[in-house]
């Protein structure tokens, strides 16, 4: 699965570079942001800007990805597109998630945090 | 009980084998066709919805001891009521050939414990009206309606 991955500081920002999160990719989503945490230390931001459909598999493996980095770390989700907070809203995980519209908030608020 | 009358989007017949990269393929194929009714993003959302799911069910469930896999095949018929979707296979039948209830699986917990999976059914009990399913003969039929494009 094809992501773009940048840091800030302790941040790292990911970057979703196809537009689904599907059954087709989940495990090799799930496979991708685990080799992400591993090379990583501090939170990570999703950008899922592109992204402009989500099955349950694929909220699956973002539930699972946020797992992994729980409790010492977190998870920040940006760039939500309607689809996709369609069926955060749907499934209540609009409850669980940290959402930002764009990465700039979502670092900001990150950064906010650890002072 | 009187059937809504057709509208004239022509019937929609998708045709695939089962397999993860077919559900893509057969969803494409099935939305491409819908143009003509004009759906906005929240009705293209539902119906894709609906159909991933189902369709999901299908390759993971249906046809996951089946090597070979095998045919889904799809039809679409816009009422005025909306759009009626028909899937058809020939894989294992549902469970006790029921229909899961399809509750929302509960959020409200520590994240550790926090569900992997089973949302499926409940999007599309969720998202779709009249959901029907029958095992006929060697076929699990499922039949639902996505109430998009009403009165088009």
């Amino acid at each position: 699965m094809e992501v773009s991955v940048e840091t800030e500081g302790d941040i790292c920002v990911v970057t979703i570079c196809g537009t689904r999160i599907d059954a087709a990719v989940a495990l090799a989503f799930k496979e991708t942001t685990r080799r992400v945490i591993e090379d990583s230390a501090g939170d990570i931001v999703l950008d899922l800007e592109r992204v402009t459909f989500i099955d349950s598999s694929g909220l699956g493996a973002l539930v699972a990805t946020y797992k992994l980095l729980t409790p010492e770390r977190g998870l920040v989700l940006v760039g939500m597109t309607p689809a996709v907070t369609k069926v955060f809203e749907l499934t209540r995980m609009d409850t669980i998630f940290r959402m930002y519209p764009t990465r700039t908030e979502a670092l900001n608020a990150i950064v906010a945090r650890a002072l | 009980m009187i059937s809504p009358r057709r509208s004239g989007l022509p019937l929609i017949e998708v045709l695939v084998q089962s397999s993860t990269f077919a559900v893509r393929d057969a969803l494409d194929r099935f939305l491409t066709a819908l143009a003509p009714l004009c759906l906005d993003i929240e009705e293209h959302t539902a119906v894709e919805m609906v159909l991933a799911e189902a369709l999901n069910n299908i390759v993971e469930h249906a046809y996951s001891s089946v090597p070979n896999s095998g045919p889904i095949r799809i039809t679409g018929d816009h009422h005025h009521d909306g759009l009626h979707i028909h899937i058809v296979d020939e894989g294992v039948a549902m469970p006790d050939s029921k229909l899961p209830i399809g509750l929302a699986p509960a959020v409200n917990l520590d994240i550790p414990d926090l569900p992997e999976g089973g949302f499926g059914w409940f999007l599309i009990k969720d998202i779709a009206k009249d959901v029907v399913y029958a095992r006929v003969g060697h076929e699990n039929q499922l039949k639902l309606r996505v109430a998009v494009a009403l009165h088009a």
